[in-house]
C-alpha cells in the first residue's frame, strides 16, 4: 500500500495552494461579510483550469484524476469554504453526471463550456418536501411533442443563480413494481434563460455565505426532448450516483476547512501568551492539537481513498465507491465541525470574533454535515452495506 | 518563431538559506522556486506563442533536480525543456554560467532568447548580457514591455525615471523584469503532461565551442571571500516629535554618525 503522492500530485497541490493563498485567501473575509458570489475568483479559476479537472481533454477538461480534483477542493477550502463548494458543485454535480450519463451529443454540447469555466453548473434535487427522502419529488416533467414541460421548484441549490447549466431531477410518471406504485424519476439538463425557468429567494445562510444558494422555479418550462439525461426512469439512480461523487467533493471541502483551522490554531498558540508563556506550552493545548491533527490526517486518508476508488470506477465502470465516499464525508464533516470548534476555543475570545477566521470556518464546517446527504444519511449508506 | 527562455531554479528565501563550506549556495538542501524575473520572461514568451504561434523551449543549467523547474515551465505552456547538468559545471559564476548557456544555445535554433534580468540568489544581472556577447547578438535589457513587429522586437527598456523604446532585429536577447507581466498559473492538466514530457539532458560534452577553462568553479573569475545569511537589522528607534523637532533630531543623528 503506497501512501506517497506522485510528483505530479505534489506539484498540483503546490499550484492549488499558491492560487488559494494569492487569489482566494485575501477575499475570504469579504466574501463572507458581503455574501457576494466571488465572480472574479471564479473567472481566474476557470482560466487556470480548475473547473474541469477530472473532465477528459477531449471534452475540454484537464484530463486529471479525481484525487487531483479533491486536492484542489481541499486547498481552496483551507482558505475559503465558499470558493471550494463552487468548484465542487460545478464539477461533481453537473459535469460528472453529463460525463457519466450524457449522450455523445450532450457531452459535446455542454462539457467544453463547463470544463473551461465559460459556463457554471448546478444540480437540482432537493425540494421543499423532498430532501433526504428523494422519492418525495413533486417537480414534474411531461413530454409534449418534442419537448418536456417542467413544473415545480427546487430549493437550496448551490451555484443557484450564477450557474448556466442545471441538472434537474423530476417525476416523469409512475411505475408499478411487485404491485406497488412508485414515482418514475428522470434527470434533465436545463439551461438558464429557458422561458418558464426563474429564480426564487436567495437563502440567508449561517456559513459558505458567498455561495449563491437559490430556489429554482419551473413554470411550464419547455426544454427539448433531447435534454433528457440518461434513460427515462433512471433519474433516481443518476441522482444517487451523482451524490456519491459529490460526497467526495464535500468531504474534501470539510477536510480543507478542518486543516485550515488547524493551521491557524498552530500559528496562534505559538504567539498568544498567558501566565508568562505561550499557550502552546500548556499540555492541554498540545493534546488538543494532537487530536485535531490526527483527526485531520485520518480524514485525508479516507477522502483520498474514496477519490482513488472513483478513479478506478472511471477505468472499469464497475468499482463501487458509494460506501467509501459516505465514510469519507461522514468522518471529514464531523472532523471539520469538531476541529473548528476546538480551534475557536483555543483562540479564546479572539476566536469568537470575525477578525480571526476560525469563527467563519466553524460556521462553514456545519453545512458539510448536512448537504449532499446528512451525516445520518451517510450512516444509513454505510450500515446498509454492512447489513445487506 | 522559435524562442528560448533561460530560467533558473533559485532558493525560495522563505525556506532559509544554506551555504557550502566554499561559500557557494547549498542548493541541494534548499526549497526552490522559478526565479521571478525568469518567470516573467517565460510568460512573455508564452504570450508571443499565444499570439504568433511560437515554439517555446526552456533552458536551464543546474543540479539534476533543476529538471523540476523545466517541468513547471512546461506545465505553464512551454513546449520543450533542456537541462544542462554536469559535475564539472558546478560552482560557476556568471562568466562560467553564460559560457555554458551559450555553449548549449549554439546547438539550438532561436529567433529570440529571453532571460530574466537577474536571479534573486546572485542579483548580478550579468548572465543575459554576457550570453548575447558570446553569441554576438544584440541585447535589450530591463524589458518592461515587449512586442514583435515583423522580424524585429520592440522593447520598452526601464531606465530610472523613464523608459526607452528600442527596436532590435531578431535574433536578439531580451532580459525581462518581473514587472513585465503577471505570469500565468500552471494548469492541472499541464502538470501531468509535463511529467510525461521528455527533458533533454546535456552534459559538458554537448556544449559547443566552449573552452574547459571557462567552465565551472575553475573557470569562474569571481572569488567568494565570505558568504553569510542576511544580518537582521534591529527594530530601529521610533520617536514621536513635531516636524521641526524631528528634522533637527534626524540631522543631529546623521551628524553624530558623520553622514553629514
Amino acid at each position: 500500500m503506497d501512501f506517497t503522492l506522485s510528483k505530479e500530485h505534489e506539484m498540483a497541490r503546490s499550484l492549488f495552494r499558491e492560487f488559494a493563498e494569492k487569489e482566494v485567501k485575501p477575499l475570504a473575509i469579504e466574501v463572507d461579510e458581503t455574501e457576494e458570489f466571488p465572480v472574479e475568483t471564479v473567472k481566474k479559476m476557470a482560466k487556470a483550469g480548475f473547473l474541469g479537472i477530472p473532465i477528459p481533454k477531449e471534452y475540454g477538461g484537464q484530463g486529471c484524476d479525481v484525487l487531483t480534483y479533491a486536492m484542489c477542493v481541499e486547498e481552496l477550502a483551507k482558505v475559503c469554504g465558499t470558493t471550494s463548494i463552487i468548484v465542487s458543485a460545478h464539477t461533481s454535480l453537473c459535469c460528472d453526471p453529463i460525463l457519466t450519463y450524457g449522450t455523445e451529443e450532450q457531452k459535446q454540447k455542454y462539457l467544453p463550456d463547463l470544463a473551461s469555466g465559460r459556463k457554471l453548473g448546478a444540480f437540482g434535487l432537493t425540494e421543499p418536501g423532498a430532501g433526504t427522502d428523494a422519492q418525495g419529488q413533486q417537480t414534474k416533467a411531461v413530454l409534449d411533442g418534442d419537448e418536456w414541460v417542467l413544473n415545480g421548484s427546487k430549493i437550496f441549490i448551490t451555484n443557484g443563480k450564477q450557474a448556466d447549466v442545471y441538472i434537474v431531477i423530476a417525476v416523469t410518471g409512475t411505475v408499478e413494481k411487485n404491485g406497488r406504485k412508485s414515482k418514475e424519476i428522470s434527470a434533465f439538463i436545463v439551461e438558464k434563460g429557458t422561458p418558464g425557468f426563474t429564480f426564487g429567494t436567495k437563502e440567508k445562510k449561517m456559513g459558505i455565505r458567498g455561495s449563491s444558494t437559490y430556489e429554482l422555479i419551473f413554470t411550464d418550462c419547455r426544454i427539448p426532448k433531447e435534454n433528457l439525461l440518461g434513460q427515462k426512469g433512471k433519474g433516481f439512480g443518476i441522482a444517487m450516483h451523482t451524490l456519491d461523487g459529490g460526497r467526495i467533493g464535500v468531504a474534501a471541502q470539510a477536510l480543507g476547512i478542518g486543516e485550515g483551522a488547524l493551521d491557524r490554531t498552530v500559528a496562534y498558540v505559538k504567539e498568544r501568551k498567558q501566565f508568562g508563556r505561550t499557550i502552546a506550552q500548556f499540555q492541554n493545548t498540545q493534546f488538543q492539537l494532537a487530536n485535531m491533527a490526527t483527526q485531520a490526517q485520518a480524514a485525508q486518508l479516507l477522502v483520498y481513498r474514496a477519490a482513488r476508488m472513483k478513479d478506478q470506477y472511471a477505468k472499469d465502470h464497475k468499482t463501487s465507491y458509494s460506501v467509501e465516499a459516505a465514510q469519507a464525508k461522514l468522518y471529514a464533516a464531523e472532523m471539520a465541525m469538531d476541529v473548528t470548534t476546538k480551534a475557536v476555543q483555543l483562540h479564546g475570545g479572539y476566536g469568537y470574533t470575525r477578525e480571526y477566521e476560525v469563527e467563519r470556518m466553524m460556521r462553514d464546517a456545519k453545512i458539510t454535515e448536512i448537504y449532499e446527504g446528512t451525516s445520518e444519511v451517510q450512516r444509513m449508506v454505510i450500515s446498509g452495506a454492512l447489513l445487506k | 518563431m522559435k524562442i528560448v527562455v533561460c530560467i533558473k531554479q533559485v532558493p525560495d528565501t522563505k525556506g532559509g538559506v544554506k551555504f557550502n563550506p566554499d561559500g557557494t549556495l547549498d542548493r541541494a538542501s534548499m526549497m526552490t522556486i522559478m526565479n521571478p524575473d525568469d518567470k516573467a520572461g517565460l510568460e512573455a514568451a508564452l504570450r508571443l506563442k499565444d499570439e504568433y504561434g511560437a515554439e517555446v523551449t526552456v533552458l536551464t543549467m543546474g543540479l539534476p533536480k533543476a529538471e523540476e523547474v523545466l517541468r513547471e515551465a512546461i506545465a505553464m505552456g512551454a513546449d520543450k525543456g533542456v537541462l544542462v547538468t554536469d559535475r564539472v559545471l558546478g560552482g560557476a559564476d556568471t562568466w562560467a554560467t553564460s559560457q555554458t548557456l551559450a555553449g548549449a544555445l549554439r546547438n539550438m535554433e532561436y529567433d529570440l532568447i529571453i532571460t530574466g534580468r537577474q536571479a534573486i540568489d546572485g542579483d548580478t544581472a550579468q548572465v543575459g548580457p554576457q550570453i548575447s556577447e558570446h553569441l554576438n547578438i544584440p541585447v535589450i535589457s530591463y524589458a518592461q514591455n515587449l512586442k514583435v513587429e515583423g522580424d524585429s522586437v520592440i522593447v520598452e527598456r526601464q531606465f530610472d525615471d523613464r523608459y526607452h523604446v528600442l527596436k532590435a532585429k531578431m535574433p536578439c536577447l531580451i532580459t525581462a523584469l518581473a514587472e513585465l507581466n503577471e505570469p500565468r498559473y500552471m494548469t492541472p492538466g499541464g502538470i501531468f503532461d509535463a511529467y510525461k514530457a521528455e527533458i533533454t539532458v546535456w552534459g559538458r560534452a554537448d556544449l559547443k565551442d566552449v573552452e574547459d577553462s571557462n567552465l565551472g568553479l575553475k573557470g569562474s573569475p569571481t572569488q567568494i571571500a565570505k558568504a553569510s545569511d542576511k544580518v537582521r537589522k534591529g527594530s530601529g528607534e521610533v520617536v514621536t516629535l513635531d516636524p521641526a523637532e524631528a528634522a533637527s533630531y534626524i540631522t543631529g543623528k546623521l551628524a553624530e554618525k558623520h553622514v553629514i
